[in-house]
């Protein structure tokens, strides 16, 4: 058996406010094996970017907080380093990309510094060294003229450049663990498709675990391992990813592919979920998705459904439909 | 020279000018790249180039591209709200290309906008009810009463209710904000509306709502559709025709089904190959273009795709190809197929 990377345990974390308490993360486990790619799905708000900077310790502040949980990693819990230990784990163990290439890059600094930055405060290199290999992992990640860009600045390349910068000053120290929040959302179709061939050839080539998040089922089934689907900073469905398009049992995941349009078939209605995402700072007493479920009954309006064992591997938490191969209606 | 070709493969057709509800004719947008203090032109930004197509009544064409293509100048274009360079856009059996003051102002409210960001198109400070009585208003169609009572229909067919007019944009989320972006561009009657990423904002189930809500009203209204997005999957749910532009171009359109089962150009089986679609088994093989769009202000000579194009000829990099009909109204510039 293989050890996990990362193991998260009832995960939590509210924004606390004067009156009011965001449950943004609300019990969350999560477990990611060496070069495993698991996807977490979900709308704005269903809280899968807030998992990730939990990970990273990097939460707003003051407001957001991680009340209760264990984040393992490596065998020590990342909620009981200092801030100083952090650092040391943040781009170097762990690496994180963002949605904006241009707002996630320091707009003053050129391309050599920032990459460099990571190298001088990790590994022992002088800057000439440190150059060279940003140089080396620029030409990696795909940059054309690596050697001139370094010397360059964000403004001076285009979107997809720019990515491929952010993958490369998260490769550099070759970390065990990459988390992408929406890579791809801001590219392009045709850029999309090579950075999501680069996080490929990631994985390939250093072994990185990838924790990928995205509203896209499209990149879902092009990526994943491992798919957790969110909904109401809860998990409402969790699976290997060939599962999950063959067998999608929760009434949400199945809501969401039903509405999606497709580029190969003809589809005369989209099915549309009715209503909103429920307000994280007042959740329902019974299921988070209840008012919008098509399979909703007066039970699912008082008690919370817990997430249970439908299949092998397969977590659903819902009453209502049948485990694997009974047949749902919907 | 490529809208000449366009207009002999339409010449056959000529007569029947009237049964198009829009025709565009060889539009063109330069915008001219300025240095020094006298602000001297030094070159152009040629955001659309030549550009020709039509749209029947109650018919949806959907543009795709990515960004910088030139679909959003178009449509811009179409509403008036940017004066092309040069080219022709006759609305409604008249040329409104050069149309000014009040004969304009009379025909805007049949051509509408819905535009992509829900947050930053409607004005904060007015409240739902003035937003959508605004087009009424400005065009003096109605009385006070009857643009209140237009105002409390249009909030019923989109989704919204009777008492959401006192309140303000900031109470709403996104979908109801593109709802309300909605009936204030059905509220003048319009024959025809410019979508401009109307739904690349939104999560996927609110997306599928307002698709929904729009192929709805199309039909209620007998309403005419220009869906831009870079969406290939929502422009094949919502249209009838589907043109694809790269870099100013048009370089191809069809029936949808036929442009989607059949990509011509070897931009679009790119592009379709490249979006990923939402199973596991039976995906395409996947085309991964090399490098970037080329900037617009310095285009390749030839075909601007040659750069990025697998199946690049000779003749590529010297002549640019013209848009002609391949098999039964499906249009390609390539030359492959000359």
């Amino acid at each position: 058996m293989v050890e996990p990377l990362l193991e998260i345990r009832d995960l939590r974390t509210y924004f606390i406010g004067k009156d009011v308490e965001v449950r943004a993360v609300d019990g969350i486990d999560l477990t990611v094996y060496p070069r495993q790619i698991v996807c977490i799905v979900g709308e704005s708000g269903s809280g899968k970017s807030i998992t990730s900077l939990s990970i990273m310790r990097l939460l707003p502040q003051p407001r957001g907080k991680i009340v209760s949980g264990q984040i393992t990693f490596g065998g020590q819990d990342l909620l009981k380093l200092t801030e100083d230990q952090m650092t040391d784990v943040r781009g170097n163990e762990i690496s994180m990309i963002f949605q904006e290439p241009m707002t996630a890059l320091n707009p003053v600094l050129t391309i050599g510094d920032q990459i460099t930055e990571v190298l001088l405060r990790h590994r022992k290199l002088n800057r000439r060294q440190a150059i060279s290999k940003a140089v080396e992992m620029l030409q990696f990640v795909g940059v054309p003229r690596a050697a001139e860009i370094v010397h360059e600045y964000p403004h001076q390349l285009s979107g997809g450049l720019r990515q491929r910068v952010m993958i490369a000053m998260a490769m550099v120290c070759e970390p065990k663990l990459l988390i992408a929040d929406e890579p791809t959302t801001a590219l392009d179709v045709t850029i999309q498709a090579q950075v999501l061939e680069l996080m490929k050839k990631m994985r390939r080539d250093f072994h990185t675990a990838i924790i990928l998040i995205t509203h896209d089922l499209g990149v879902v089934a092009d990526m994943a391992d491992h798919v957790m689907v969110m909904y109401g900073g809860q998990i409402v469905e969790s699976v290997n990813a060939d599962d999950l398009f063959a067998r999608p049992l929760h009434p949400y995941t199945k809501a969401l592919m039903e509405s999606i349009p497709s580029l190969i078939e003809e589809k005369d209605t989209l099915y549309s979920i009715p209503g909103t995402v429920p307000d994280a700072a007042s959740f329902p007493t019974g299921c988070r998705f209840a008012q919008r479920c098509p399979l909703a009954q007066p039970s699912c309006f008082e008690t919370a459904p817990e997430l249970q064992q439908m299949g092998p591997g397969h977590l659903v938490r819902c009453d209502k439909v049948g485990r694997e191969g009974e047949g749902v209606p919907m | 020279m490529n809208g000449q070709t366009w207009t002999n493969t339409r010449a056959e057709t000529s007569e029947q000018v009237g049964e198009y509800l829009l025709e565009v004719r060889n539009l063109k947008k330069y915008f001219p790249i300025t240095a020094g203090l006298l602000r001297h032109t030094t070159g152009y930004v040629k955001a659309v180039d030549d550009v020709s197509f039509h749209l029947r009544p109650g018919e949806t064409l959907g543009i795709v591209g990515e960004s910088g293509c030139g679909k959003s100048t178009t449509g811009r274009m179409i509403m008036r709200v940017l004066e092309p360079t040069s080219g022709q856009i006759v609305f409604d059996g008249q040329d409104i290309t050069d149309l000014r003051g009040r004969a304009l102002r009379e025909i805007r409210p049949k051509f509408q906008m819905v535009f992509q960001d829900p947050y930053a198109s409607l004005n904060p400070k007015m409240a739902v009810g003035e937003i959508i009585g605004e087009p009424l208003a400005v065009n003096h169609m109605g009385s006070r009463q009857q643009v209140e009572q237009r105002v409390v229909d249009l909030l019923e067919t989109v989704g919204l209710r009777a008492e959401d007019r006192n309140r303000y944009p900031h109470e709403f989320s996104g979908g109801q904000r593109q709802r309300i972006g909605i009936a204030r561009a059905l509220s003048a009657n319009p024959k025809l509306i410019v979508a401009d990423e109307a739904v690349s904002a939104l999560d996927v189930s609110i997306q599928s709502q307002i698709l929904n809500l729009m192929v709805a009203l199309r039909k209620e209204f007998n309403l005419s559709y220009i869906f831009i997005s870079h969406n290939l999957a929502v422009v094949r749910h919502i249209s009838d025709r589907v043109g694809v532009m790269y870099l100013g171009h048009l370089v191809e359109m069809g029936p949808k089904g036929e442009l989607y089962r059949h990509p011509l150009h070897p931009y679009t089986e790119a592009l379709l190959s490249a979006a990923p679609e939402p199973k596991r088994v039976g995906r395409r093989e996947r085309i991964i273009l090399q490098g970037d769009v080329p900037n617009p202000a310095n285009p390749p000579q030839g075909c601007p795709f040659h750069t990025r194009c697998a199946k690049v000829m000779d003749i590529c990099r010297i002549q640019r190809p013209e848009l002609q009909e391949h098999v039964g109204g499906h249009f390609v510039a390539c030359h492959l197929y000359s």
